[in-house]
């Protein structure tokens, strides 16, 4: 498992395929990269900043990871999510899961961001045409993490 | 006895408060202490910190890392953190 916080950017392709070449019985790589949008809640967005809360932050993804590790037959997974400012089209977050079929790694890299858009303490602060505003935490996303219970 | 206590996102900004050390007397008070209760107690502090702690603002607490409920109890040497909802990814 690889759990990471950084402010810089990530390079997907090397990432990836560090994942797929570490075991030759991996058949299945799921990813998910997650964006910053130009658009929310109908204003335009010019920047976003994310705060975490070092520490726990990572204490809280390697446990979302455990948990699907231990739901999942999948061989390892990687989290990298990004902190800092950032600009529309900038990566924010790479889930990968690697398995030996594409099912399970399916459903643990949809299960790792569902959980991670709910318990892992990050803050999203956008920069709009009206000024600053803290973004709202989504009931939508509650209820994609309650679908897993 | 004494706790650690940080503060995240809208928390930190409206109260600018990031973190602080909080000395309690060794009373019932301390020995009973849970998040609902500390939250309580720093709404006193003035108007903003009562909208910002028990206002409509749902406030998530976490004690040494780990996210708890309002019931949790703290215990001397801990590090409690108050946030808003998260909103990564």
């Amino acid at each position: 498992m690889t759990v990471r916080t950084q402010t810089q950017d990530f390079d997907t392709g090397f990432e990836l395929s560090q994942l797929r070449n570490a075991r030759k019985d991996t058949g299945a790589v799921v990813s998910f990269i997650g964006q910053v949008r130009d658009l929310n809640e109908g204003g335009t967005v010019s920047q976003l900043t994310l705060e975490h809360y070092p520490g726990m932050t990572e204490k809280a993804l390697e446990a979302i990871v455990s948990q699907a590790q231990s739901r999942w037959d999948i061989f390892d997974a990687l989290v990298i999510h990004r902190v800092g400012i950032l600009q529309p089209t900038d990566q924010i977050v790479l889930v990968a899961v690697s398995s030996a079929h594409r099912g399970e790694a399916f459903k643990a890299c949809e299960f790792i961001m569902d959980y991670l858009k709910t318990e892992a303490p990050f803050w999203k602060k956008e920069v709009t045409s009206q000024g600053e505003r803290w973004v709202d935490a989504k009931l939508t996303d509650d209820d994609a993490r309650e679908r897993w219970k | 006895m004494k706790i650690k206590i940080l503060y995240f996102a809208r928390l930190k900004e409206t109260l600018k408060f990031s973190t602080e050390d909080l000395e309690l007397p060794n009373d019932d008070f301390a020995r009973t202490l849970t998040i609902l209760k500390l939250k309580a107690y720093l709404a006193k502090r003035n108007d903003t910190w009562q909208q910002m702690l028990m206002g409509k603002l749902k406030v998530r607490g976490a004690i040494n890392h780990e996210l708890v409920d309002d019931n949790a109890p703290i215990t001397d040497g801990d590090e409690v953190a108050f946030f808003p909802p998260v909103t990564g990814g």
